[in-house]
């Protein structure tokens, strides 16, 4: 991968070893499915199916991609709480693709993880001092001063009160116990965080709050994010690169910038476009909006070739034989398909529409063409539209 | 029911006599308290609003703002069964010329699901599992229409085929749990709309739901509008959403509306400082400009101790700008300040105008 060319795109690197905090090679996660009195295997779902990325020292990589596309468990294996099925993973040179409880511990420093659901992810039981120094106990660490006073430092660390130490964690809203799930995961001074949608739970102006947090607290401790978000729009706010993921399999890796400003990626460019724009203005120019139609594929058996090409408008024949490598297409931009947005076709010869393109071709309301100027996506579906009719 | 003793100050156009309103829907000085054993909850506090047929009004708010109480309030779900006992409703809700407050709750119930419909943010919950989605929408329609099960499931089978089910012959004898997340909020469309309700209350109808069938459900929900010309409320805390459907805005805050009118009103010349701060904690997908959000400071408050005066005052950077102290100990009234648009705020209008120009919009 050509690192040097997107080297600008990032925040400067925090240290000056050139090779990635985290590199992940066909990285494959199979559930197995169990039948029968035997409980032979007769399936599996393919929840993480081949992926490669790398995460560099002190960015943010956002993750998203519709529920069930295999972004949790994708955060669950490169934290390790999960065991891949196969593939490698490097934490900073380091292969820990298959190490063992005892052999991961030590990792657990540098890897931590931050929860969607602030009210699962802590114990009821336990005042908020008992659960920020568990990393401290279980890592057998004794900070500077005492675990007290650091767990207390912890707490204003992320805006709560040193007073609230001995309290529990239902007397805290939801926001302050993300506070608190986010103390937590920095006990240790980790150099990466794997936040699985660590705003999702939360109202908008908490949200913001958190956002904010975990903003600074990436400037203040140098910090590498994993941030694992449905919400497009956090994920755009947070993210210095962004991988989107559909069915098992990243689809697109960009920069931020480039992904929001210029899609390559049918799928992303449809999940851009379904995002609702807080801006009543601009309802009427709904124009370059996609709608993708039914649900996402089932995991268990994806379709063959490209995943998408069911609900792909520009679909053609290859996409459903061949399936499209994640390629560098630009500096800074890796995407998997065979007719990339934005970007020239890789593969012209194949003209030849499928059924479900044609039904998405259709699918963008006759009112809106005739209302605004067309889009890009639209003529180029119209004129392939008219090219088959003319080979028909 | 329980009168309320505690009036308090009344919000929005006062109450008039038993005049019947003019508008479809029209809420009038609702109050909803629930009564526990750490004090009144005070859910809703003075709520008013109308809604014309073929409009949709759109209520935003946190969680706890009192967002889906008042919608239960108008379905008359808050005195079913045991949990009846527990609430005190005061205030007047005028459906199509009559009022359902003080109504007989057989009354209600006739209206209900007839009348005006409800769709639920979680379908799965919504919607029994042990019987089929079919069955469910049978059920509905047989409650009340005096036709053969026959008739009924040829309707329910029109209605899934009208909210986009694939194969709706062969789905209505599914179960919820085989359908996906989206095709169940469709079903429960397909549900609310089986009757052709004239009042529609969507409550976060798509925040269980990916963004793009977020989108798809939000298209369906516009187009049956204009086909079927009801009201609609949509309940939710998605700024996105309501820009997208909404033709009316109302922002609660602490079981009050704290501004209310059109949508382009409330997002191009906001007037309460709550709004602002939900305005500035959004990030936006539409924006390359990555500044920090302005998240709005402090927690929601406590619906059994409001603080006194303006509900907001404790999280408003601007609650000392008015003189005497006055947001801190006087509530503030809903107040129009232009066509069609409220806000109940103590800042003046031009101590409003200048922080939003100067201070709030260029930073959005």
């Amino acid at each position: 991968m050509s690192e040097t060319d997107t080297r600008a795109a990032v925040p400067a690197p925090r240290d000056d070893d050139e090779k990635p905090l985290l590199k992940v090679e066909g990285l494959v996660k199979q559930f197995p499915i169990k039948k029968g009195l035997l409980q032979r295997q007769v399936g599996a779902v393919k929840a993480v199916d081949g992926i490669d990325f790398e995460v560099r020292r002190g960015e943010t990589l956002g993750v998203v991609g519709e529920s069930g596309c295999g972004k949790s468990t994708m955060g669950r294996l490169i934290t390790r709480l999960l065991e891949p099925s196969g593939g490698k993973i490097e934490f900073d040179g380091k292969d820990i693709t298959h190490l063992s409880t005892g052999g991961m511990r030590p990792l657990r420093r540098d890897i931590q993880m931050i929860f969607q659901d602030p009210y699962g992810s802590l114990n009821p039981r336990h005042t908020i001092g008992t659960i920020v120094s568990a990393p401290f106990k279980l890592q057998g660490v004794e900070p500077e001063g005492g675990v007290k006073k650091e767990v207390q430092r912890l707490l204003e660390l992320v805006g709560l009160s040193p007073e609230h130490y001995n309290r529990y964690p239902h007397e805290f809203s939801g926001g302050q116990r993300q506070r608190i799930g986010i103390a937590r995961a920095l006990a240790l001074k980790p150099r990466m965080v794997v936040a699985d949608e660590p705003v999702s739970a939360l109202d908008v102006s908490i949200q913001a709050q958190v956002v904010n947090l975990m903003d600074d607290l990436q400037d203040e401790l140098g910090l590498t994010y994993v941030i694992i978000a449905h919400d497009l729009s956090v994920v755009r706010h947070v993210s210095d690169r962004i991988a989107v993921m559909y069915l098992g399999k990243i689809v697109e890796l960009a920069d931020r910038d480039s992904l929001y400003a210029a899609p390559m990626h049918p799928y992303t460019k449809a999940l851009l476009s379904a995002v609702p724009v807080p801006d009543p203005r601009r309802r009427g120019a709904k124009s370059e909006r996609i709608l993708l139609k039914g649900d996402v594929p089932s995991p268990i058996a994806p379709p063959s070739g490209c995943r998408f090409h069911t609900r792909c408008w520009k679909a053609t024949q290859v996409c459903t034989t061949v399936e499209p490598p994640l390629a560098e297409l630009k500096p800074g931009g890796r995407v998997a398909c065979h007719h990339p947005e934005n970007f020239e076709d890789q593969q012209p010869q194949d003209v030849v529409l499928l059924t479900a393109a044609k039904e998405a071709g259709e699918l963008v309301p006759e009112s809106v063409r005739k209302a605004g100027t067309p889009t890009e996506t639209e003529v180029s579906v119209e004129a392939e539209v008219a090219d088959e009719a003319d080979d028909n | 029911m329980t009168e309320l003793s505690k009036t308090g100050a009344a919000v929005g156009e006062p109450v008039r006599a038993q005049d019947a309103p003019t508008a479809f829907l029209e809420v009038r000085d609702l109050k909803v308290h629930f009564p526990t054993d750490d004090g009144l909850v005070k859910s809703v506090d003075g709520l008013s609003f109308q809604l014309e047929k073929g409009k949709t009004l759109g209520i935003v708010g946190e969680s706890g703002s009192g967002k889906s109480v008042t919608s239960l309030a108008i379905m008359g779900l808050h005195r079913l069964g045991a949990r009846g006992k527990n609430v005190r409703m005061s205030g007047e809700i005028w459906l199509d010329g009559k009022e359902l407050v003080g109504a007989d709750p057989d009354e209600v119930r006739r209206l209900r699901g007839r009348d005006m419909a409800m769709i639920f943010q979680d379908p799965l919950s919504a919607m029994h599992p042990y019987y089929k989605v079919g069955s469910q929408i049978v059920e509905a329609y047989r409650v009340h229409h005096d036709v053969s099960k026959k008739v009924a499931r040829k309707r329910a089978i029109e209605l899934l085929d009208r909210v986009g089910i694939p194969e709706p012959d062969k789905r209505v004898d599914g179960y919820p749990h085989e359908f996906s997340g989206g095709m169940r909020q469709r079903a429960m469309i397909a549900m609310a709309l089986v009757n052709n309700p004239e009042l529609l209350i969507a409550d976060e109808p798509t925040t269980a739901l990916d963004v793009t069938v977020q989108a798809q459900i939000l298209d369906l929900i516009r187009d049956l509008q204009k086909e079927f010309g009801s009201a609609v409320v949509i309940i939710t805390h998605d700024l996105g959403v309501v820009a997208e459907i909404a033709d009316d805005i109302l922002v609660m805050y602490g079981g009050r509306c704290v501004e209310r009118g059109p949508v382009d009103d409330i997002f191009y010349e906001p007037q309460h400082p709550y709004t602002w701060g939900l305005l500035g904690s959004m990030p936006r997908i539409d924006r390359a400009q990555t500044d920090r959000l302005i998240p709005v400071k402090g927690q929601p408050p406590s619906l059994i101790n409001v603080p006194s005066g303006c509900a907001f005052n404790p999280r408003c950077p601007y609650a000392d700008v008015p003189k005497d102290n006055i947001t801190r100990t006087e509530r503030p009234e809903l107040r129009e300040v232009g066509g069609r648009h409220f806000t109940a705020c103590h800042l003046s209008q031009e101590d409003r105008t200048r922080i939003w120009t100067e201070e709030i919009a260029p930073k959005l």
